[in-house]
């Protein structure tokens, strides 16, 4: 129960952050790609921010097992730079760029009542949906 | 290169990416789990474990942000395109590319970064490289 209540406190902190920075504004985060534009360099900072902030925990969280409520640690441990790395963050590269929207912010617009939202949302789980089909397959 | 000074926002930029870091490594630090968003959706509504329940807990948080950010903004505004076919090409690329690529702005731009993950880096370089040059094609053409 606590992770739970831990999770949504997490989560609304997230999108909190998401808003003030301007990331859950799809016309900020294309002004930031347009680099030979008229640019807008402020999702660096957001970058900056987060990482300052996260930086030190992750690298403790590194050597430890537990959490320190004693859940279990779990970081990725991949480490291999692989075909579908380089494939699957291309082609998510190319829909961030069409529409300056990522999964993280879209959530965030749903929860702003943004209609049009809703279907990136759907496109997106399809898109998820076809990758579990083709898993399972193997 | 033109810095279009008039939407250069450091202040807010910097504080919302704060509160963006703080809430992985509560995350972390806590509940041992990584914050990264891609992965949270597709295993809340596709791989149904136990784990499914925080991954949702999670989401709900994300979707009643906007209510809390708005007594305290009451005026900002956030627009999203409208064109369907466009938002709806994005979103399968968005979706399958996460996937099969294990990570997004989130789980690799900010958790991984902060791992010092080559793997990571390497995905953030990637999908950076790919954003902007969409963004240049898009308008150009």
């Amino acid at each position: 129960m606590l992770m739970l209540i831990i999770s949504l406190f997490c989560g609304l902190i997230f999108g909190l952050g998401l808003l003030i920075s301007g990331m859950a504004n799809p016309q900020k985060v294309l002004g930031f790609l347009d680099i030979t534009g008229l640019w807008d360099p402020s999702l660096i900072l957001v970058m900056a921010g987060a990482i300052l902030a996260a930086l030190l925990p992750f690298q403790w969280a590194k050597n430890q097992s537990r959490s320190l409520l004693g859940q279990t640690m779990q970081l990725p441990d991949k480490t291999q730079i692989d075909r579908p790395l380089i494939l699957g963050s291309l082609l998510f590269g190319i829909g961030w760029g069409l529409a300056g929207i990522c999964p993280g912010p879209v959530i965030v617009l749903l929860g702003l009542k943004q209609i049009n939202a809703i279907y990136f949302v759907l496109a997106m789980l399809a898109g998820m949906w076809i990758f579990q089909i083709l898993q399972k397959r193997k | 290169m033109q810095i279009n000074w008039n939407e250069f926002s450091p202040i807010a930029s910097f504080a919302g990416g704060l509160l963006i870091g703080l809430s992985a490594a509560l995350l972390l630090l806590l509940n041992g789990r990584v914050a990264g968003i891609s992965g949270i959706i597709r295993q809340a509504i596709f791989a149904s474990n136990k784990e499914m329940t925080w991954r949702l807990s999670f989401i709900l948080g994300m979707l009643i942000s906007p209510s809390i950010y708005f007594v305290l903004f009451p005026y900002a505004s956030i627009q999203i395109h409208d064109n369907v076919t466009l938002l709806m090409i994005a979103g399968v690329l968005v979706g399958y590319g996460t996937s099969i690529g294990a990570g997004c702005t989130s789980g690799h731009g900010i958790c991984g970064l902060s791992r010092l993950s080559l793997r990571s880096l390497t995905a953030v370089v990637l999908f950076m490289s790919a954003a902007m040059l969409t963004t240049f094609l898009v308008k150009h053409f």
